[in-house]
């Protein structure tokens, strides 16, 4: 993996590393309410389908902030999309345990959630025919081929750093087939796809 | 239809959601309208057409509708608290334990092979969502102006989404 290596030194200082214990992945210390916040905004946002939140991540917590470096963004996708649950939970919740504990998991869901829970509590209480108004049905339908095109934008991204070797494409593009024609669940390609990397070894975890 | 049995139902609901909010629909539909009749079919569709339109995974949308249709907002609340209940007690599990063995050989090993596939699924979420939304001109063009201010003005997906709202608004109209 040496070409990996070369690539990646600059940002990620060294291969095999994880939320270690010492610490914060990223450079600067996240504050409870930072984190409140960067997940309500998101959560303000994920409109159009789960997915859309993981370019939003990557964008707030790991691009800007810093929170979570690339490799262990990656990580925790395939832990939201392996636990049962809506991805963008799992997703807030293993970052803010990895940064802050349980206090962290705890903002970072709070703040993940309240957006919707206060719009959706007001359209149920004032007005719940908001889906059958023409203008919403148009934004709606300028919204989803941009959260195609930024959920495509974000597959690249977090691509790039961990398919490189000849095995990691074969891995991304079976894992691409078996959900895309196959109709697998996504839960299920993570545990083969982990079941592979046990036997295999590849990507070198120790080289 | 106490408090305790709205939570519950939901808890049921989202231990079995794998694989995104619409997994859940038909829990929905066969344990809350069903089996217990809190909800006509009528309404359960109207719902699930806000819960696509508005902010939030579907399923945290869902759970708030009906939860706060049968029991006002604590009832939104409960129905909300217990369809991530188990997504957060699995989700923090697995975080402590990945954190446990951060150094071993097996973990390092289980990661490598998981990795690659994460992107394959992302990019299959994408196309699953272009299939259905990127289908006519009008649609393209959406996709196209999304897809420079995405990759060459590396715009904020946050306004890239709130632009093409708009846009949506105006040419869809």
């Amino acid at each position: 993996m040496d070409s990996r290596q070369a690539a990646g030194a600059k940002d990620l200082g060294n291969e095999i590393e994880v939320k270690d214990s010492s610490g914060s992945p990223g450079t600067a210390p996240a504050s409870l309410w930072d984190m409140f916040w960067t997940f309500f905004r998101i959560g303000a946002f994920t409109i159009g389908g789960g997915y859309v939140m993981v370019p939003l991540i990557q964008k707030d917590v790991v691009d800007r902030k810093g929170w979570v470096d690339k490799d262990d963004f990656v990580d925790v996708l395939a832990i939201a999309q392996t636990a049962p649950g809506p991805i963008a939970v799992n997703t807030s919740v293993y970052i803010g345990y990895v940064l802050r504990g349980f206090a962290g998991a705890a903002v970072s869901v709070a703040g993940c959630i309240i957006p919707s829970i206060i719009i959706i509590m007001i359209i149920a209480s004032v007005f719940d025919h908001l889906s059958s108004l023409n203008v919403v049905q148009a934004a709606f339908a300028g919204i989803r081929p941009a959260v195609a095109v930024l959920v495509a934008s974000a597959a690249i991204k977090l691509g790039k750093p961990v398919v490189r070797s000849a095995g990691e494409v074969a891995i991304a593009v079976a894992a691409f087939v078996m959900v895309s024609f196959l109709k697998i669940s996504p839960a299920l390609v993570v545990v083969l796809a982990a079941l592979a990397g046990l036997m295999a070894g590849v990507g070198g975890d120790s080289a | 239809m106490n408090l305790l049995n709205i939570y519950l139902s939901f808890a049921k609901v989202g231990l079995f959601t794998f694989g995104g909010g619409y997994a859940m629909l038909p829990l929905i539909e066969s344990d809350i309208i069903q089996k217990r009749g809190w909800l006509s079919m009528a309404e359960f569709a109207n719902i699930v057409g806000i819960a696509e339109v508005t902010p939030g995974p579907i399923a945290v949308n869902s759970a708030t509708f009906v939860g706060y249709k049968l029991a006002g907002i604590v009832g939104g609340l409960v129905a909300t608290l217990g369809v991530i209940t188990p997504s957060v007690v699995i989700v923090l599990t697995l975080a402590a334990l990945i954190q446990k063995y951060a150094q071993t050989t097996m973990l390092g090993r289980i990661k490598a092979g998981m990795r690659p596939a994460v992107a394959g699924l992302i990019a299959a979420a994408a196309i699953s969502v272009a299939r259905v939304s990127i289908v006519e001109p009008r649609s393209v063009a959406v996709a196209a102006v999304a897809a420079v201010m995405t990759f060459v003005a590396r715009i904020n997906p946050i306004l890239v989404l709130a632009a093409c709202g708009i846009l949506g608004a105006i040419i869809f109209s």
